[in-house]
């Protein structure tokens, strides 16, 4: 059904209709009215979970861990330095192959703090094992919870997933979301089945040691998991889009792709502002096209160099900065373009809040057709 | 055979690693010195001491690593460390 | 697609203000679309929000800076923030004042003044402007209809606040539309 509703309320909501048996979290902002809506549902016995309340979201992580080791559907959200805090317990739950699904409501990294939306947080923790999916809408944010669940559950894969979405942007924006009812979610996603858990009858320990005979076998255990997902994802999306009508099966998303001489590569809520912008540099006669990339994690480096492969040149938007190299999607994007001639350029942008407005995805498209790239746009150099 | 997924495994894996031959020192128990009091078993690393019939304690010298702890720890220095012969 | 900018202070309810007018807009057939300016978030400050309204789905993200209304919570905001920043040409101000206007909109602007804080002191004891510029939202701009704002505050407050509110916004729904 069609309701206006707050994005992290629309979260909320379908994450509970998700049937999450444990949720464990730490309020931190822009992600907090996501868990307070949760934990009020437990209160209210709206829904029949545990929410376990922990005193940072090391803990939150970890408790995750635990129940889900144990058997549980668990669900837990953050953001930002909260993110920062689970970094070790990140990598735990990946290795030990826990399919947790984790709301990431992206907020800047500090210092200097900041509480506005970039996507750094999530993109650190690339390397960790967990697969990342990128909404650009809430719609499309809620939707993929319950995707996530399907895919990360399924037991070719075992891996934990971030569903991302721009803090605040997303988070605190209300919008028409068609929020699926609990027999339909029911009806997509199955209880969860776990591989293996811990049972006190038949005890089993997860992560254990493995020496430099067997760590790197996991490793590449892991890694073929999430290479798998993507398959998973492709047909759990396609199912869903099957009952409900709401296609997320491409891992990108082609917009005004046809005949582009300049493609834009970006991730996120950013996207909607830039579809609008090339409709309006389309009505001027400017071949402008978008490869939005919904799934970062497994990365669909063959599908965005098919993509690519017909334009003249590739501006890459990030949200995000590795320190002394490159955006993180400009890195991942070169690689998947090496051996073509098509220049790959870098436009870092929106960190910590700043706005992105329609003339600002003009200007990049501009500066790429000089073939000036590899920067940090719409720099204030007044204070500099 | 792959690998358990997750680096998943049973309880008693351990037991594969036979500790026993690292051993140089091999503690002797004196059951005239012995007061029952069970602080070896509680200390002991491995977990490989245990209580006999009479209430006295052994050691498993399949895993007893000879590291003498159980020697050092006990109050009635009912424990000696001597050099094994192999 | 139409755009609203509300400014206000921090405890005004300027957020508020704008969900519950997106709200009351979506119930009334339009895809509209509802944001805080998320600045920081203390008593006091000078807050915006935002709405639009289209009969097509909103893919906009960025603020709204060419706003086709304009709410202005606060008089004492005009001497701080350029608050009629960008008003389009034919465009509605709504400013909340019990004085004359000792400054000028732009050009092709339309300015009403309203006295909200003491409707809302009035009618809810409280100097909280929100609910009564909503009302006179709906009477200036034809985005919303009264009975789709009423539904919204019935919606978000409970027992005799709901209809403090919707009380208040009457009184400015109909002070304004006696002027428009």
């Amino acid at each position: 059904m069609m309701e206006i509703t707050e994005g992290s309320h629309a979260i909320a909501k379908i994450v509970a209709r998700c049937r999450p048996q444990v949720v464990s979290a730490y309020p931190i902002t822009p992600q907090t009215h996501i868990v307070e809506a949760l934990a009020d549902y437990v209160a209210d016995c709206k829904l029949d979970a545990d929410y376990i309340t922990v005193e940072n979201e090391m803990s939150a992580l970890s408790a995750c861990i635990g129940a889900s080791a144990a058997g549980s559907r668990v669900y837990s959200a953050t953001t930002s330095q909260g993110l920062a805090l689970m970094f070790e317990a990140c990598f735990n739950a990946a290795g030990m192959r826990l399919p947790i699904i984790m709301s990431i409501a992206n907020r800047a990294l500090g210092a200097p703090l900041s509480i506005w939306n970039d996507q750094q947080d999530s993109i650190s923790l690339r390397d960790s094992g967990w697969l990342q999916f990128y909404a650009e809408d809430n719609q499309e944010a809620t939707d993929m919870h319950i995707i996530a669940y399907k895919v990360a559950e399924d037991h070719s894969v075992l891996l934990p997933v971030f569903v991302c979405f721009d803090g605040f942007i997303l988070s605190h924006t209300y919008e028409p979301v068609d929020m699926l009812p609990q027999e339909d979610v029911d009806k997509y996603l199955p209880k969860f089945t776990p591989y293996e858990k811990l049972d006190a009858e038949d005890p089993i320990s997860f992560g254990m040691y493995a020496t430099p005979e067997y760590y790197h076998e996991f490793r590449y255990e892991i890694d073929r998991a999430a290479k798998r997902a993507a398959d998973v994802y492709r047909a759990a999306a396609k199912d869903f889009a099957g009952m409900f009508g709401r296609d997320y099966s491409g891992l990108i998303e082609e917009y005004r792709m046809e005949d582009a001489e300049t493609a834009i590569v970006a991730m996120g809520s950013i996207c909607g502002t830039i579809k609008d912008a090339i409709d309006e540099m389309r009505d001027a006669g400017k071949k402008v096209g978008l490869v939005r990339i919904r799934v970062f994690r497994p990365f669909p480096d063959k599908e965005i160099a098919q993509a690519l492969a017909k334009t003249k040149r590739v501006a890459v938007l990030d949200k995000n900065i590795s320190l002394g190299s490159k955006g993180a999607v400009a890195l991942e994007v070169k690689d998947a373009m090496y051996g073509k001639t098509i220049p790959v350029l870098n436009y870092i942008l929106g960190l910590g809040g700043r706005d992105v407005r329609k003339r600002d995805i003009a200007a990049i498209v501009a500066l790429a057709e000089k073939g000036e790239g590899d920067m940090f746009y719409g720099l204030r150099k007044e204070v500099l | 055979m792959g690998l358990a997924v997750g680096c998943r495994a049973k309880p008693g894996k351990a037991r594969d690693n036979r500790t026993g031959s690292w051993r140089v020192f091999k503690p002797s128990f004196d059951r005239g010195k012995c007061t029952k009091c069970g602080m070896c078993m509680t200390l002991c690393p491995e977990g490989c001491i245990h209580q006999t019939e009479e209430e006295f304690v052994e050691p498993d010298y399949t895993y007893c690593k000879g590291c003498g702890i159980c020697a050092e720890e006990c109050p009635g220095e009912a424990i000696a460390m001597k050099q094994e012969e192999k | 697609m139409r755009e609203l900018r509300i400014h206000g202070r921090g405890g005004q309810g300027s957020v508020t203000a704008a969900e519950l007018i997106a709200v009351a807009a979506f119930e009334g057939g339009v895809f509209a679309q509802a944001f805080p300016a998320f600045g920081v978030e203390r008593r006091g400050a000078p807050v915006q929000a935002f709405v639009r309204f289209d009969d097509k789905k909103i893919r906009k993200r960025s603020q709204v800076y060419e706003p086709d209304y304009i709410i202005v919570q606060d008089s004492t905001l005009i001497k701080d923030v350029n608050v009629f920043q960008g008003v389009r040409k034919g465009g509605i101000v709504i400013v909340n004042t019990e004085k004359k206007p000792d400054y000028k909109v732009p050009e092709g602007v339309k300015l009403i003044t309203i006295d909200a804080t003491s409707i809302a002191l009035k009618v809810l004891g409280l100097p909280i402007t929100n609910t009564t510029l909503m009302g006179a939202f709906a009477a200036a701009s034809g985005e919303i209809k009264f009975s789709a704002l009423e539904n919204a505050l019935k919606h978000r407050f409970r027992g005799e606040l709901a209809d403090k509110n919707i009380a208040a916004a009457k009184q400015a729904f109909d002070t304004v539309k006696g002027v428009v």
